[in-house]
């Protein structure tokens, strides 16, 4: 055989499209799941949807033509049908809140809270596994001892107390920091993506990008400081694990420089077993951004989700809900493909020589 | 001639907070230039860490502490600093190990653990270069399709496969000393002898010395041409091979032999600690410790 069509044989027959295939059969059934739950939730909630939906003063008549229209006296089972029928058609039904189709405020909020989730999984990232290489190259010595108390003072709080703290210290304190919100009022920025950093760059103003970056600071290291400690941790314990396989010593034994290593030869086959953990700490990020938002007044969709909750707006609720479930599996799923991507073993599961 | 490896006197205790552990009890072994040195001992008797502390890594462990000399072409590896030994690992010494598969990073490819290899020598090698060197290496140890082993992951090779990379990685730098530790115990006996005689025809031809190591005296017969017997951390036995296995005096060695029909080496003797013949210094066919 040719190594030519060695190579390209491997990219045709891809492992990796299979895996996304299964991956996104089991995210449906998970999905079907989770609609199912949130819609019995929403009909055991005491109290009925059409008159909470109209208000105390509504006459009885009222009341009844739109429990029709809702299809409240129907069955449950072709209730659910009804209901996954107006999903799959894109329609979450009207917010009691906002007055306004639930996936207006959802393409509204969203953006904002996928914004913070993404820059403190980016810090999440940046700095936890750097950490925990460094911790794990000079394990037993002063840099591996920092970094444990630095893990274990980040686990230590939740991450809203974390925002309480970094609010009072560099925003009140020293402030370096805005206090609240996502860009200052005197920026009038096209909606485009609605991250608003990178609308502000698709509009070319720099300055309003600057602002817009500070604003993020806060509240995204906040949100992602346990995520750090646990990522540091976690890859710290992995990669001092490998250093104890024979191809390490290899390695040593070789004279490979001991920082390359740490951070090509050590790290890579650690990184495949964390990354699993890692991917699902990233997800929980997205229920810790509830009250880390409410700290610093973000406007996204975790604020809408405790504001529709306080008011039992059930189609805001269970919009929120579900719209937080498909991003869940979405990003399980762009895990799952990372490790397959990284994994050779999962890659390639053909042997070259007989 | 002075030898191209002269190790004095080595001394090795593994030290905690509680105890202080012995393992060398002052070895003293030397390789000439393209010679082929075996040391021979059961599974315990301190011949990896002997290995570790000529390539210079067990110095690196603090809980280690190392007495004595190991000369290196003139120059005494304890007494280097810690970037003169690393500038001497993977260049003019190398190692093979036991086991060829996992001794090879399953996460990259043979070409990227291979380049780095090469790169220890001509650190600006390019990938030309490489592939042309590595191409070359692996035809040397007699691998088919050099092209589609080089563009492989360990685990899609087989055992004895990897052991011919490993041999090919080993000799690539051309070093002057080739730490082999039990290699390819590991393997299929068949596939061991096969990669061994192999090694044993590229040191010959590359005038490599070869400080080999293992359980098994059986393997050395025909490798090596010197063999140092070692047991709980002293040498007790030397000599040429020949005159070695045509007289063992020491009853260790005696043992050892007796032991060599079973090639997984078990059933070794047990001498008891201290008894006459164990603190005795080694007794020697004649020629250098
Ligand atoms: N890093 C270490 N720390 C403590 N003890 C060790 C260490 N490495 C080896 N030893 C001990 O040193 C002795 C000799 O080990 P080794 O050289 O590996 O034996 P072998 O002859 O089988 O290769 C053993 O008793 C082993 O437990
Ligand atoms: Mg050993």
């Amino acid at each position: 055989m040719r190594p030519g069509s060695f190579l390209g044989q491997h990219i045709l027959n891809s492992p990796l499209i299979r895996l996304l295939l299964q991956r996104l059969g089991i995210s449906f059934i998970v999905l079907i799941g989770v609609s199912m739950l949130i819609f019995v939730i929403a009909r055991v909630i005491p109290g009925d949807p059409a008159r909470i939906a109209l208000g105390p003063n509504a006459a009885p008549e009222q009341v009844a033509s739109l429990r029709a229209a809702m299809h409240l006296d129907d069955p449950i089972v072709v209730q659910y049908g009804f209901f996954v029928l107006d999903v799959t058609r894109g329609d979450l039904g009207k917010s009691l809140y906002t007055n306004r189709p639930v996936t207006v405020d959802i393409v509204q909020f969203l953006p904002a809270t996928l914004e913070l989730v993404f820059a403190a999984g980016i810090i999440m990232v940046g700095l936890g596994l750097p950490l925990g290489i460094l911790a794990a190259r000079y394990h037993g010595r002063w840099p591996d001892n920092a970094v444990r108390i630095f893990a274990l003072l980040t686990v230590s709080a939740p991450s809203f107390v974390w925002a309480v703290i970094l609010m009072l210290l560099f925003a009140f304190y020293l402030p370096l920091f805005p206090i609240a919100g996502r860009i200052s009022d005197i920026y009038e920025i096209d909606r485009v993506t609605g991250f608003m950093t990178i609308d502000t760059l698709i509009a070319g103003n720099l300055v309003a990008f600057q602002d817009a970056f500070s604003h993020l600071v806060l509240p995204a290291v906040a949100l992602s400081l346990s995520g750090i400690g646990q990522a540091a941790r976690l890859t710290r314990a992995n990669m001092v694990e490998t250093y104890e396989k024979p191809f390490i010593e290899m390695a040593q034994a070789y004279g490979f420089f001991p920082s390359r290593i740490a951070r090509i030869y050590v790290f890579k086959p650690s990184l495949i077993p964390s990354l699993t953990i890692i991917g699902l700490d990233f997800a929980a990020m997205l229920g810790n951004a509830f009250l880390v938002e409410a700290v610093f007044a973000w406007p996204g969709l975790s604020r809408y989700g405790v504001a529709v909750i306080l008011r039992k707006d059930l189609n805001a609720i269970m919009g929120t809900v579900l719209v937080i479930a498909i991003t869940f599996l979405i990003v399980n799923i762009l895990v799952d493909l990372l490790i397959a991507f990284l994994n050779p073993r999962i890659r390639y599961s053909t042997r070259v020589d007989a | 001639m002075t030898p191209l490896l002269a190790i004095n006197s080595l001394t090795l205790a593994f030290k905690n907070l509680f105890q202080h552990t012995p393992v060398l009890h002052g070895i003293s072994l030397s390789i000439a230039k393209g010679e082929k040195v075996a040391l021979v001992g059961e599974s315990g008797s301190g011949k990896s860490v002997t290995a570790r502390i000529i390539l210079g890594l067990l110095q690196e462990t603090a809980t280690a502490e190392i007495g004595g000399e190991v000369w290196f072409e003139g120059r005494d590896i304890n007494a280097m600093r810690k970037a003169e030994r690393a500038a001497l690992r993977g260049t003019d010494m190398s190692m093979i190990f036991q086991d060829p598969t996992s001794s090879l990073n399953p996460t990259y490819t043979i070409r990227s653990q291979f380049v780095e290899v090469l790169r220890r020598r001509t650190a600006d090698l390019s990938r030309g270069d490489c592939d042309e060197r590595m191409i070359s290496l692996l035809e040397e140890v007699r691998i088919p399709d050099p092209l589609r082993v080089l563009e492989a992951y360990p685990f899609q090779l087989s055992g004895g496969m990897n052991q011919r990379v490993m041999i090919a990685m080993a000799l690539a730098n051309r070093p002057k000393l080739l730490l082999a530790d039990e290699p390819g115990t590991a393997l299929d006996v068949s596939v061991q002898a096969q990669t061994l005689s192999l090694m044993h025809h590229l040191v010959d031809n590359h005038q490599t010395a070869v400080l080999f190591i293992s359980h098994n005296l059986g393997v050395m017969r025909e490798f090596a041409d010197r063999v140092y017997v070692i047991y709980r951390g002293r040498i007790v036995e030397y000599g040429s091979t020949g005159s070695l296995f045509a007289g063992p005096l020491h009853p260790y060695t005696q043992a050892l032999m007796a032991a060599v029909p079973r090639i997984t080496g078990s059933g070794l003797p047990d001498l008891p600690e201290i008894s006459d013949t164990f603190l005795a210094p080694p007794v020697s066919h004649g020629g250098t410790l």
